[in-house]
């Protein structure tokens, strides 16, 4: 079967600075996967190219089959990228709301002005969205009168919203207070149960043990490590990848 | 005659005002921050209501009206009912008024800027709160206040050019006299444009230079 | 006080009808001036952010030559300075272009404050949802940097309104030279200026108390 994403020899400088050194996975429809990692080792980095916001210095990206950022030879511009990133639905560490729209304009817009639904039907879709992650009650209020577990909840529906082949998880509950983060990550719980294809780079190593089929442990740009999430979590192979788990334990 | 010759006495006689812009220029500033630094103190700490509105009311009348008028009423307005002031004096007078107004709000963005627990530290460690206001809260406001009276600075050595309307002998007043006994009204206006350009230029510089150094505390 | 107060109550009559028309033209002015200067200055920060560096450069050196000109001086060389090299233009045109010309640079700073205000996320997550550039632009990033410029825009709009009293220099028959013929022909040049400058007051207060309402809360 032909795996969803592919991703071959994904590499990325900074200048002289490599910060990924060749990346190589696969995901297939369906699949979770976690990308854990210290800080440093590129694993945002690594989600951000997948959908060009990082533009990948070699590498290859293919989505359903489709190359993403390149077409006949040729580096796409961001206007040309538009309906490519429309097929990945991505959740940031600040959650990136606007907060000129109201949550539901938030969710809607895209629909609207990407994919051409009637106002109408933007809105029905926004609130079946927003009951996904139990943020009906608030559907009229304001980003900034959220709490910040609230507003990445909206976040995750916005994303949601671009009816998308995959999810990408930017650390997603790494700005939030310790008492905020169970309700993300019970969202994120129940859209893993839906049988959706979710990329995940995030610190909640219990989390990833529980959810994700696979687990990819980054260091230094490489990929150090990858197999079943609760083999690699319980008993991992390389050393590099106990060290870290057993700080993260502590 | 050559053009650049032409330049060279225009420029000559332009000269003879720079002396005036500049005095105009700096003794205005001078009372514009002192007056507006004590009207941010009694405003921003002061618990008299009445003063709080007094001082806002002649903020307001600073702000709204431009400073033509207000030079207008100090040279032609008062003279006409004996107080007799010198062109010169009205100018600084009418500029560093105005300017006590804009800089009142210069420094009070500045005490505003600064976090409450800086008052409560100083506070917990035994200063009084005159000492904390002087010793502690000040020195920080100043620095945020720093860049925009910088900018206030450069606006109003741009605005020295409007007291020549009441006859005050700087470079503006110099380049309206010298365009009635001449033709060449191009070149004068581009010579005055550099003139003031080149007076500007070391205050804009030095400006940035302070942005750099102390634009960080800002947020 | 009685002797400040009693040439008004006598020469209400006439001085009203005249003080109101200037009134009409300081308007008028300001706000031809204002419209035109919110153009350029929106056209000039959209250049300061291209690829071309050459029309970057120019941006810059255009808003620190206006930033170190005084405005008469503009208003000098457009209007008594540019016929000597051909070009005229009416008094009324030459203070419209002279304070648009120099309000713009402020505009443009306005602007480009107000688009380096907004995080770089707010573009990220508008890209990431499938938006063209122009779309993220358009949709997430204008209405923002709207939102943030409106306050200081109006208080730009005041201090125009105070230096368009500077075209009465060039013969503009606005505020400040009605004023000024008033004071010559009724020879009472306090009460006079003392009017003049209570109606910029009644034009430019309720926008100063605008620009309060509308500023964000911090900067209160």
């Amino acid at each position: 079967m032909n795996p969803l994403l592919r991703v071959t020899g994904l590499t990325k400088s900074y200048g002289p600075v490599e910060v990924l050194k060749g990346i190589d996975f696969k995901v297939a429809a369906g699949e979770k996967i976690a990308l854990i990692g210290p800080s440093g080792s590129g694993k945002s980095t690594c989600l951000r190219c997948l959908n060009f916001l990082e533009k990948p210095s070699a590498g290859e990206i293919h989505l359903d089959g489709e190359r993403i950022g390149v077409r006949l030879g040729r580096p796409m511009n961001d206007r040309q990228l538009a309906p490519q990133r429309a097929e990945m639905g991505m959740v940031f560490q600040l959650f990136n709301l606007w907060p000129h729209l109201s949550v539901t304009e938030n969710v809607a817009i895209a629909a609207r002005k990407v994919r051409g639904l009637s106002a109408r039907e933007a809105r029905e879709l926004a609130l079946d969205m927003l009951a996904k992650v139990h943020m009906t009650h608030r559907a009229a209020a304001s980003p900034q009168e959220l709490s910040g577990g609230q507003q990445q909840r909206v976040a995750i529906a916005r994303a949601l919203a671009q009816k998308p082949k995959l999810m990408l998880f930017d650390e997603p509950t790494s700005a939030l207070d310790p008492e905020l983060v169970h309700e993300v990550l019970k969202v994120m719980e129940e859209l893993a149960a839906e049988g959706r294809t979710m990329l995940i780079v995030t610190h909640e190593i219990a989390f990833a043990r529980d959810i994700a089929d696979r687990v990819l442990f980054l260091d230094g740009g490489r990929i150090v490590e990858g197999g079943p999430a609760r083999e690699l979590i319980l008993s991992p192979r390389e050393p590099r990848t106990q060290a870290f788990l057993r700080q993260i334990r502590h | 005659m050559t053009e650049l010759s032409t330049f060279i006495l225009i420029l000559e006689g332009l000269l003879a005002g720079a002396g005036v812009t500049v005095v105009v220029t700096l003794v205005s500033l001078l009372l514009s921050v002192s007056l507006g630094f004590v009207l941010a103190l009694v405003r921003q700490f002061g618990k008299r209501r009445a003063l709080h509105a007094l001082i806002d009311l002649y903020c307001e009348i600073m702000r709204n009206i431009p400073a033509l008028t207000h030079l207008f009423i100090l040279y032609f307005g008062l003279a006409s009912i004996g107080f007799r002031l010198s062109s010169i004096a009205a100018a600084i007078l009418g500029l560093g008024l105005i300017g006590g107004a804009v800089t009142c709000d210069l420094f009070r963005a500045g005490f505003a800027a600064l976090p409450k627990g800086q008052a409560e530290a100083a506070l917990a460690v035994g200063f009084t709160p005159f000492q904390t206001i002087l010793d502690i809260l000040t020195p920080q406001a100043m620095r945020i206040a720093l860049p925009s009276l910088g900018n206030y600075a450069v606006q109003l050595l741009k605005d020295t050019s409007i007291v020549s309307a009441i006859a005050a002998p700087e470079i503006m007043f110099y380049a309206r006299s010298m365009v009635t006994s001449s033709f060449q009204t191009t070149l004068i206006y581009t010579t005055v444009a550099l003139l003031y350009l080149a007076l500007a230029l070391p205050l804009m510089q030095a400006i940035r230079i302070l942005e750099n150094r102390y634009g960080r505390l800002k947020a | 006080m009685n002797r400040f107060i009693q040439p008004y109550v006598d020469n209400a009559g006439e001085w009203l009808p005249l003080l109101l028309e200037a009134m009409g033209k300081t308007a008028l002015l300001s706000i031809c001036a204002f419209a035109l200067s919110l153009v350029f200055g929106l056209l000039l920060a959209v250049c300061r952010n291209t690829r071309w560096r050459w029309l970057e450069r120019g941006v810059a050196l255009y808003v620190a030559t206006v930033r170190g000109v005084p405005l008469l001086a503009i208003l000098f060389l457009l209007y008594f300075g540019l016929p000597g090299a051909g070009v005229t233009f009416d008094a009324f045109t030459a203070a419209v272009l002279a304070l648009a010309l120099a309000f713009a640079a402020q505009v443009a700073e306005l602007f480009r404050a107000g688009l380096m205000a907004i995080p770089a996320g707010q573009r990220e997550a508008a890209l990431a949802v499938g938006f063209t550039p122009y779309q993220s632009f358009t949709l997430i990033v204008l209405p923002q940097v709207v939102r943030i410029s409106i306050a200081p825009l109006i208080v730009t709009f005041v201090s125009l309104l105070k230096d368009s009293s500077l075209a009465s220099l060039i013969t503009v028959d606005e505020l400040a030279l009605t004023g000024r013929a008033m004071a010559t022909e009724y020879f009472l040049p306090l009460q006079i200026y003392v009017a003049v400058g209570l109606c910029y007051f009644l034009i430019a207060w309720p926008f100063s108390l605008l620009s309060k309402r509308l500023a964000p809360p911090a900067a209160r």
